[in-house]
């Protein structure tokens, strides 16, 4: 593929919380959610973001949205029409014109969609607020927006708790796109549903991206969803990028340990495949304390004593593929067998 | 048949709405072997939670069982004889009902969180259960807890005995949960998605548990969940559901390499598995689970079932099939699996109508 300039270039992202106590509301500490993380994602390409709960993903997400004011680093985006704009350092209601190049879809389609507001509403207001349409124009463009989705405009009047799960899924897709985004932020977009019906909706927006030339952000965990949805990958453990690459190296060849146990960890649907498993002892660390040096040394079985005390540096260790893990280049570590 | 610890025949557990009656149950029927795992497994609203909480007669309002049976064969022990038990019988109330919620068949909950009390420490909750089937002091209920919640692998056992849940991790509560099932010994434990809500390491962190727990105490479990794979990983038996019925049961190594139901089929395929492909198509099940007030009739299956239209079945909209062996331990509810049984029938077969 040719090098082509990203549409986003996250550089050295922070995005650390404050705790709070007491009566003065004094801060005790950080929670680190997002630490000195960076990453380009390529226009019409899908990058995925994996890890478990509390790893900062959605983090992530929300502040390229916008809903969070990063504590610092840069999100340089970069759309085709317009000049680049840092948008972590944008104030608040200068963010606004931005908004509609980036949109996101939502896990949960019951609580993200207004109870009270039917669909030529819900997906009609972005176009109002934006001042795209007006008046019956934004019926039509609902009705072609409906149909995109795979659903029936004659369904505009109603309200989500008619739908199924699914079809109030398309429904957040066909509001996300209302506004012609570049970069859909998708969080957990298909966790929530069934295995027939995830499919359903993975299969869209496949194709939805190739006719609308759309570039995703997929936040998710389950592993198995994004090795159909992405061209790259990357993982992250306690608020740190941990590897990223393309989506066939990351399964095929993982580099780090926490990738091949996050891999060996997911549940493989044939009961042939049972042995295979690496159970990682302890827990995913606390990350308004985490450990010294490598974040992921205490649940490593290859940690030696440089581990504890030397964080490692997200590096290159092959083109295309970086890796914060000080033996990379020595550890030999078990993907996913090809079928 | 003496290996069988609890049969559901023809279970009809119906909800009376004002609008209409639910039936999340319809006619199901599951067998449940000693010491063995049997997972249930299909979509939301396919009637496996409610399937699970009608064996407890925990059915919440305004659900009720409104036909069928469920035998619960108690084993032999040192302390009693064995003993054959017709839950269904029972007022979901009585002592006796009681008695066997939580020694003889527990449950544990998808969301460990919910269904921990915040204000009693975990200790005394798990503790409590014990105390409840047993008369013990609180000091002996004590050191047993202690024990149950180090063989469920809580660290620090004598000083976790006394945190509350919002001090504990997802993983470490679902661990407490397990030690307040298991502290009576049951022969059946039920285990309604127990890994939904964790991340995959600590998932199969507790699917580990819950298998060497099984070895050890020698329970049967029945696992309800959506995910093939936690299937796939920790059951033996599998019933699969669909709308209210069992659509198909059979050994797990059947269900994955030889699955004879279109749905159990179609669910399969449409997988997503870590040996795919990048930006493969997966298949998927066209439409999507009927509203519970608009059930098809005949075949519950047939508007969304592809083979039927291969196979020009005209029987699948006419009558329903009903849950029948093909195999020694293969029954199957589909026309396609009869037509060839009853194949002298040749009413079965007919030439295909648009409709």
């Amino acid at each position: 593929m040719a090098e082509q300039a990203p549409l986003l270039d996250v550089r050295n992202l922070k995005m650390h919380f404050p705790i709070r106590r007491g009566l003065l509301r004094r801060v005790v500490g950080r929670v680190q959610a997002v630490d000195d993380v960076s990453f380009s994602i390529r226009p019409g390409e899908t990058l995925s973001l994996v890890g478990e709960s509390g790893c900062g993903k959605t983090t992530i997400g929300r502040c390229l949205v916008r809903v969070y004011k990063p504590s610092g680093g840069e999100i340089l985006f970069n759309p085709p029409d317009s000049q680049p704009v840092d948008l972590a350092r944008l104030k608040r209601n200068a963010v606004k014109p931005w908004r509609k190049s980036i949109q996101m879809v939502f896990q949960d389609p019951m609580s993200s969609l207004n109870p009270r507001m039917n669909v030529l509403q819900i997906v009609g207001e972005p176009l109002l607020v934006n001042g795209i349409a007006k008046g019956k124009e934004i019926e039509d463009r609902v009705a072609m927006l409906l149909r995109k989705v795979g659903l029936s405009p004659d369904y505009m009047r109603r309200y989500p708790h008619a739908f199924s799960g699914g079809q109030r899924q398309r429904i957040g897709i066909a509001r996300a796109l209302s506004v012609n985004p570049s970069l859909v932020v998708a969080d957990e977009a298909v966790s929530a549903l069934d295995v027939s019906v995830q499919a359903q909706i993975l299969n869209l927006m496949q194709d939805l991206q190739q006719e609308l030339n759309l570039t995703y952000l997929f936040v998710a965990h389950n592993l198995s969803v994004v090795r159909y949805i992405s061209d790259r990958v990357a993982v992250m453990y306690v608020g740190k990028l941990v590897e990223l690459t393309d989506t066939k190296r990351l399964f095929t060849t993982p580099k780090h340990p926490y990738t091949e146990a996050l891999l060996a960890n997911v549940p493989k649907p044939d009961p042939r495949l049972r042995s295979q498993r690496i159970v990682l002892q302890g827990e995913v660390a606390d990350p308004a304390n985490p450990p010294s040096g490598c974040y992921f040394h205490p649940r490593c079985q290859y940690a030696r004593d440089r581990c504890k005390i030397e964080r490692p540096a997200l590096r290159e260790v092959a083109p295309g593929h970086s890796v914060a893990c000080h033996f990379a280049e020595e550890l030999t570590l078990r993907g996913v067998v090809a079928a | 048949m003496d290996d069988i610890l609890l049969e559901v025949q023809n279970l009809r557990t119906h909800f009376m709405l004002d609008e209409g009656v639910v039936k999340a149950v319809d006619g199901a029927d599951i067998q449940v072997r000693h010491g063995r795992t049997l997972a249930i497994v299909g979509e939301s609203g396919c009637g496996k939670s409610v399937m699970a909480r009608s064996i407890l007669q925990i059915v919440p309002q305004p659900g009720r069982i409104v036909d069928g049976r469920i035998v619960f064969h108690l084993p032999e022990t040192d302390a009693r004889k064995r003993e054959t038990i017709v839950i269904t019988d029972l007022d979901p109330n009585s002592p006796r009902m009681r008695a066997i919620r939580g020694r003889d068949i527990s449950m544990i909950f998808q969301e460990p969180m919910s269904s921990l009390s915040p204000v009693h420490t975990i200790g005394s909750q798990v503790a409590e259960n014990f105390r409840l089937h047993w008369p013990v002091s609180k000091k002996e209920a004590r050191d047993v807890t202690i024990e149950m919640l180090r063989k469920v692998g809580i660290p620090r056992a004598e000083q976790r005995f006394d945190a509350y849940p919002h001090q504990l991790s997802g993983g470490m509560r679902q661990r407490a949960m397990i030690a307040m099932a298991l502290i009576c010994q049951p022969s059946l434990l039920i285990a309604d998605e127990p890994t939904t809500a964790l991340d995959v390491t600590t998932q199969a962190q507790i699917l580990e548990l819950m298998q060497q727990l099984q070895q050890e105490l020698g329970m049967a479990i029945v696992i309800i969940t959506h995910d093939l794979g936690v299937v796939a990983e920790i059951a033996d038996d599998v019933a699969v559901m669909y709308l209210g019925e069992v659509v198909e049961q059979a050994p797990v190594d059947d269900i994955f390499h030889n699955p004879q139901h279109p749905y159990t089929r179609a669910l399969l395929r449409s997988v997503p598995r870590l040996e795919g492909e990048t930006h493969e198509r997966l298949d998927t099940i066209p439409g999507a689970v009927p509203h519970p007030f608009a059930r098809p009739v005949a075949c519950r299956f047939h508007p969304r079932c592809r083979e039927r239209l291969i196979h020009r079945l005209a029987m699948c909209k006419e009558e329903a099939p009903s849950l029948l062996p093909i195999g020694s331990d293969h029954l199957v509810r589909c026309w396609l699996h009869q037509a060839t049984i009853e194949s002298a029938n040749d009413r079965t077969r007919e030439p295909l109508r648009v409709d």
